[in-house]
């Protein structure tokens, strides 16, 4: 054992605590959202990829001009869709809020703000839900496309089977969310934080909660805005 | 929770306080919970190697299979027909289970025995024992991760079993036989489960793999800094981002294709005309889509594969020459270099695909500037090896392989980054070749000097030496003796992947050349059975390990009891002082003072293995060469006969080169071959002191 690496004295920081002074699940985390980054960038870039190889390409404009229980015929581009950001941003600020509150180690903040996150969530996924009936209504779904090119020439179906399948899969990812959210919820309401002494699990579920949102703003600009 | 506890103890404390009775109640510990659903990382590390051992067999025996299909055209095998039933009628297998055989041996050798077999066990094993944790940072995760693989091994395996076969369109499952379920036999059900199989396979690396990063980045003991960990855990560490950045971007193409093949989606599908006829109602998508996706995974997968064999070399290298690493800093940035790279570079499998000549010649550069980090880690190898005090334990001689072979496997790749000669070389057993040896075979190395080298902390007990020794040379020897000739067959054109070599009248030539690898090939895959012999009779029945230490190694993973319970550490964890790599000044020395009555016959061994190596290394080298002048003798026979000018001229270009390869290959090869010789005993002396680079290495401590 001469050689050994260690003994018993002798004072020399290096490990012990994690060099990022965060805990290990934030570093899962993290590391997870850089990979789910990825998942989202190949869609995208995938969907990039055959928009710009495809001749002519439906107006979002046109295809996103409806509103819930409005006249027919009647004209809103993108005004619906706005709603539905808006909802989603507005419910990462009440995450925020939650977040704040649990490192306040109140759990009445905690607790509310969680609530109305998970409302913002459900009302999100309400919304797309809406939308999709409406588009399916319109004869759109995956392997049919019934909007037409700037020209009046049928489109690339494409359009809509990357449509369904990217914010399908963001839909997922939000509906993924508001369950973790609804476990931290109960979890709060049951003191499980409290006996820890941390509201760190809440800390996890935002990251998780801003990430599902900033990358609704990558899919919004490019199914909505370009 | 006990993962919190895990994390929220300061170093020491956690499991061993929350678990602290395991180590001496067994009785407490059911079957289950020992053995099946563990959450003891030594436990979920051999799980992962057994499962991964159970399919180096499959996969090998598969190969074997349809290498006798390729050796023996001709020939009719009645067993086959047993093993086989339909797909071998007569004894002869069909084309559909040929491509099905392939197929399966790809994905399964990469995926499942390269990938989980290698990084799951050795990261399981090796992180939290070599940085100083009790387990790690989440062992439930860790559970799941493995019982993930479990089931996508179960669908895998159930998908041979399906009436028209597994997938047979390759493993990197190119759409249109991946998406129509019509395209092939094995495209329909066979292809449903190798999807559902790789998806699970993809939950299974990320969960371990964000495991992995979270318990290198966080739970390692006191003084165990980024600078001094071992290379085996940099390299680990640097596997699981390269995974867990990687496996997501496969996951969107399967998500696309599994849409394709069941939603009537156009993503990987475009117009197709049979006879003038539209055959499909689908329109614009892109097949090449697929393949930008798949190999944005595909080759950082192949350092995947690749970086934990080379993170055990260097430790089994230092270990058993008696030496501090050459160039640990260079060791650490070369891998860090290697896996940026890995992502920029994936479009060098697909030069051929009409990419933008101006793209494929970026690809190139970027390619081959991968030879730079790889050939820094290839010269600190061989500087380690200089002059130490080398024990040839089982995993030191594999070491050393490995060493050899990505050497020879990487310089083919030099070759084969070239877009421009890429044009020729795609597709052709050449690339079979340099695949095969620079990650099939390198890789399958590193994980036997794994395996070697850490067996007595595994199971408390050694593998016979002797049937190591004969287990390794063979390998290695056959290793060299498949794939060499493959570059011969590559340069001449052969294509990979067809079933009948025979019927094509430039490919007949090589008809003898097929045999002998065939014969080599099934003579190395009953020389695993050695190891697989040798492995299971010694987890029972090996001579027992006695000395906590058995290398005098300096990594952590020596400190802990032989038998580690779950917690490794029987009380404190162990408080780290020094870098791994702080053997003596010099290393003859502290060699000498540990084992004086060894020596001389390990000297003798030293002789020995180096007479063997040459021989088998000349072996193999006058059998390509005769098989050279076999095939021009041939050449120039047949074209005098039919007087052939167009085939003749091409021909002799075709030889002139394998003549130029011949040359140059060997000449690399028998340079590092020379290097290992005198780097073995000390016997080539240059002017450069060994304890002066020992003495700048003091500094780093």
């Amino acid at each position: 054992m001469a050689t050994t690496a260690t003994a018993p004295t002798t004072k020399s920081w290096g490990g012990g605590k994690s060099p990022f002074n965060v805990e290990y699940g934030k570093v899962m985390m993290w590391y997870f959202l850089m990979s789910d980054a990825f998942t989202f960038g190949a869609f995208l870039i995938s969907y990039g990829t055959i928009r710009f190889s495809t001749n002519g390409w439906p107006d979002p404009n046109e295809v996103f001009k409806s509103f819930p229980f409005a006249p027919e015929g009647m004209n809103a581009p993108l005004v619906f869709v706005s709603i539905m950001t808006f909802i989603l941003i507005i419910s990462s600020v009440t995450m925020v809020l939650a977040v704040q509150a649990g490192h306040n180690m109140d759990k009445k903040g905690v607790v509310k703000n969680l609530i109305w996150t998970i409302i913002g969530g459900i009302a999100f996924l309400s919304c797309q839900a809406w939308e999709w009936n409406h588009l399916h209504h319109e004869g759109a779904w995956w392997g049919s496309n019934p909007f037409l090119n700037h020209d009046g020439t049928a489109s690339s179906t494409n359009f809509t089977n990357y449509f369904f399948t990217i914010t399908g899969f963001h839909g997922f990812h939000v509906f993924s969310g508001v369950i973790i959210n609804i476990i931290m919820l109960i979890m709060a309401v049951n003191n499980k934080f409290e006996e820890r002494g941390h509201y760190l699990m809440i800390e996890k579920a935002g990251l998780y909660w801003h990430f599902v949102d900033l990358v609704w703003v990558f899919v919004f600009t490019c199914f909505y805005l370009i | 929770m006990s993962n919190e506890a895990v994390l929220h103890a300061p170093a020491g404390a956690g499991l061993h306080d929350a678990h602290g009775d395991h180590h001496h109640e067994h009785h407490h510990e059911t079957f289950i919970s020992k053995y099946v659903f563990s959450m003891d990382h030594k436990m979920i590390a051999k799980q992962f190697l057994i499962t991964g051992m159970v399919w180096a067999v499959l996969g090998g025996l598969m190969s074997v299979l349809f290498r006798l299909q390729l050796g023996y055209p001709e020939s009719t095998f009645p067993f086959l027909e047993d093993i086989l039933g339909k797909w071998a009628e007569g004894g002869k297998i069909t084309p559909e289970a040929y491509y099905a055989l392939v197929t399966t041996h790809g994905t399964v050798l990469v995926f499942f025995v390269l990938t989980a077999g290698l990084s799951g066990t050795f990261a399981n094993f090796l992180i939290p024992l070599q940085i100083g944790a009790r387990d790690m940072a989440s062992p439930f995760m860790n559970m799941l991760s493995y019982w993930f693989f479990f089931a996508a091994s179960i669908v895998m395996l159930s998908s041979m079993f399906v009436e028209f076969g597994p997938f047979s369109g390759g493993w990197t499952a190119y759409p249109p036989l991946s998406a129509l379920a019509a395209a092939s036999p094995g495209s329909g059900t066979g292809m449903d489960l190798w999807l559902i199989a790789m998806a699970l396979f993809v939950v299974s690396s990320l969960l371990g793999g964000l495991n992995y990063i979270a318990t290198v980045l966080n739970m390692r003991t006191k003084g165990m800094s980024m600078t001094r960990m071992p290379l085996t855990i940099w390299a680990l560490f640097f596997t699981a981002v390269l995974g867990v950045l990687s496996f997501p971007v496969l996951f969107s193409g399967f998500i696309l294709l599994i849409f394709d093949r069941n939603f009537g989606t156009s993503f990987y599908l475009s117009d197709i005309f049979i006879n003038g006829v539209g055959a499909l109602p689908n329109e614009g998508g892109s097949a090449i889509l697929y393949q930008h996706l798949f190999w944005f995974l595909g080759h950082p997968e192949v350092y995947i594969i690749l970086l934990p064999a080379m993170g055990m070399v260097s430790e089994i290298l230092s270990v058993n020459s008696r030496k501090p690493i050459f160039g640990y800093i260079a060791m650490v940035g070369s891998l860090f270099a290697i896996a940026i790279l890995a992502f920029l570079v994936w479009a060098h499998h697909m030069f051929v695909t009409g990419l933008n000549p101006f793209l494929g010649s970026v690809f190139v550069l970027l390619t081959l500037l991968i030879a730079v980090p790889s050939a820094i880690k290839v010269f600190n190898w061989l500087t380690t090896l200089w002059r130490g005090n080398i024990r040839f334990t089982p995993g030191m001689l594999f070491s050393i392989g490995f060493v050899s072979l990505f050497i020879s496997g990487g310089l083919t790749g030099i070759w084969l980054g070239n877009s421009a000669l890429d044009i020729h070389l795609h597709d052709t057993y050449f690339v079979i070749a340099h695949f095969h040896i620079v990650m099939g075979v390198a890789s399958m190395f590193g994980m036997f000097a794994g395996i070697y080298h850490w067996f007595p902390k595994m199971y408390g007990r050694y593998m016979n030496n002797t049937l190591a020794y004969l287990h390794f040379w063979i390998t290695l020897g056959g290793a060299y003796m498949i794939f060499w000739p493959m570059h011969y067959q590559g340069l001449a054109g052969m294509p990979r992947r067809y079933y009948d070599y025979s019927v094509w009248e430039s490919f007949k030539q090589f008809a003898e050349l097929n045999r002998f690898i065939s014969t080599v090939a099934m003579i190395v895959f009953a020389a695993q059975l050695l190891f697989l012999f040798n492995f299971f009779y010694s987890v029972f029945k090996g001579r027992k390990v006695t000395s906590q230490n058995p290398y005098n190694a300096n990594t952590l993973e020596w400190t802990t009891p032989i038998n580690p319970g779950h917690g490794n550490w029987v009380g404190e964890i162990p408080e780290v002082h020094r870098w791994a790599y702080d053997y003596g000044k010099d290393g003859k020395e502290f060699y000498l003072s540990n084992h004086t009555s060894r020596s001389r016959r390990k000297q003798s061994l030293i002789f020995k293995t180096e007479f063997i190596s040459v021989i088998i290394f000349q072996c193999s080298r006058i059998t390509g060469a005769l098989f050279l002048s076999k095939i021009r003798n041939d050449k120039i026979h047949r074209n005098q006969k039919t007087n052939s000018i167009t085939s003749s001229s091409s021909q002799t270009k075709g030889l002139h080169v394998i003549d130029k390869v011949h040359l140059e290959l060997y000449r690399g090869f028998f340079l590092c071959h020379l290097l290992f010789a005198g780097a073995k005993s000390g016997r080539i002396r240059l002017g450069h002191d060994y304890t002066a680079f020992c003495s700048r290495h003091a500094n780093h401590r």
